[in-house]
């Protein structure tokens, strides 16, 4: 296959709408599903945008994820830190250490944590009506709630959540970040976790990273660097992806006020609306390129031959604005009939805590809606402010008002 | 042994993990859910860990001539 000449340069400039796909991914997806795109390295790569096409990426083994790794091949960001981690290995090597957490993520076991995950809402939100207007969203509920919920299952203190968020937000990195600002963060984090998995070695407890220290020290199920890199991923993806869902799908609502009218009339619809705006909202940043695999042998997609060992990257949440996969796309709608969607992935690297975030996000919607009337954002959405370099889109701040009860 | 594959499409979340952990033995329908390429197998080890790694545990697997579950692995 010879490359088109002119492949557009990738990642694209930012968005005026955070949520939204821009004006050049949009051109690529009304032309075909799969674009020649070139990565900043000038290497050429594929950028899948069709559903149907972006799923079979994620779940087709003859689409590599360990292979990105290979030597000498670049990697960018927040793919640097990932080497060794569950999201670089192909099963059945996956499998292997994904079954050590699997249970432990398992819609029966979220739905256990309702009540305590509904709680915790509650007491930051008690915590806003306590404080002054206008509030910050972001720092004083998005990132409590999803930072204080992991930090209970893998018994990490809560209070530490400065230090870890921090780190965390630095390891998220797009492509413009330097490796070695980003292998310093890891490095601060590794030793951090290093410690208390230490601690805990000489008091086990009820939490997910002694249940991991067992599956090392008793089962010999994984190495020391395995675990601890585990650990470190489960804590940093466990709170960073959903606390800038929490603030990305409050914007998106409020600039969609019939919508949010809608579903303060009829919490009855959160469910629903929860899947809608995991589909329809996108909280990656604009300098993220999605996680690569590369093909194994030649591949026939989207009616485009791609040889062996070349790069392809699903972009799973452009996808799910695919006409070919839902009607009106590009259309917010709460009451939407739930489908499946690509906001978690799919196949054995479909996200692990996907069900967790589910909950957290109903949880966090049905708080904000039902105790903090009119809820609003203070400020247009164009004076938004991300943090830059960012692989997730992460605001510096989300200031919020609302009416008195 | 031979084993009987069964999805629960009611709990099916349609995340494609089945599909990426034991390749060829599961499929989507019309509706997006996951269902077994073939109902009955010789025991394999793919088929339990698509089981044991489903985020919704719909998948069910029993012994296909006593009818009892199959035992996740240790």
């Amino acid at each position: 296959m010879i490359g088109q000449p002119e492949a557009p340069r990738f990642p694209f400039p930012p968005c005026p709408v955070p949520y939204s796909p821009g004006p050049e991914v949009r051109e690529l997806m009304a032309k075909c599903p799969v674009n020649q795109v070139r990565l900043p390295d000038d290497s050429t790569a594929w950028l899948v945008t069709g559903f149907a096409e972006a799923r079979e990426v994620m779940i087709d083994q003859r689409y590599s994820r360990a292979l990105v790794f290979a030597p000498g091949r670049q990697v960018y960001g927040v793919e640097a830190t990932l080497s060794d981690a569950l999201i670089a290995m192909d099963p059945p090597e996956h499998t292997r250490l994904r079954k050590l957490v699997a249970a432990a993520f398992t819609d029966k076991r979220v739905q256990a944590l309702r009540p305590r995950v509904a709680q915790i809402v509650d007491g930051l939100i008690d915590a806003m009506l306590a404080g002054s207007r206008p509030a910050d969203l972001s720092r004083s509920f998005s990132l409590m709630v999803p930072a204080s919920v992991i930090c209970a299952l893998l018994g990490v203190p809560v209070t530490d959540v400065e230090r870890f968020h921090e780190w965390s937000n630095a390891i998220f990195a797009d492509w413009s970040r330097s490796r070695e600002e980003i292998g310093e963060a890891y490095a601060a984090m590794s030793r951090y976790m290093s410690e208390l998995i230490t601690q805990k070695r000489k008091s086990s407890q009820d939490d997910l990273i002694s249940v991991l220290i067992d599956a090392r020290d008793s089962g010999d199920k994984l190495s020391e660097a395995e675990l601890v890199d585990f650990c470190i991923q489960l804590l940093a993806a466990g709170h960073e992806t959903t606390a800038n869902s929490i603030n990305m799908s409050f914007v998106a609502l409020c600039q969609h006020p019939d919508e949010l009218a809608r579903l303060r009339a009829d919490p009855g619809l959160i469910p629903a609306a929860v899947e809608e705006l995991l589909r329809y909202v996108i909280i990656s940043g604009s300098g993220f390129i999605p996680l690569a695999r590369i093909t194994r042998e030649e591949v026939r997609l989207g009616g485009v031959t791609i040889p062996a060992g070349e790069t392809v990257l699903p972009s799973f949440n452009v996808a799910n604005r695919d006409p070919a996969a839902f009607d009106h796309p590009d259309r917010l709608d709460v009451g939407r009939v739930p489908k499946a969607h690509l906001g978690f992935g799919a196949g054995a690297h479909h996200c692990l805590g996907a069900q967790l975030a589910r909950m957290e996000l109903q949880e966090a919607f049905r708080g904000l809606l039902e105790r903090l009337p009119g809820l609003r954002m203070t400020r247009p959405m164009s004076e938004l402010e991300f943090r830059e370099g960012q692989a997730i889109a992460s605001m510096r701040e989300l200031l919020v008002t609302w009416d008195d009860a | 042994m031979t084993w009987r594959v069964e999805v629960d499409t009611g709990l099916c979340i349609s995340s494609g993990m089945c599909m990426g952990t034991a390749p060829g033995r599961f499929r989507f329908d019309e509706s997006q859910h996951s269902r077994p390429t073939r109902a009955l197998t010789e025991p394999d080890d793919q088929v339990r860990d698509a089981a044991a790694s489903c985020p919704v545990e719909a998948i069910l697997l029993t012994d296909a001539g006593t009818g009892q579950p199959v035992p996740p692995y240790d």
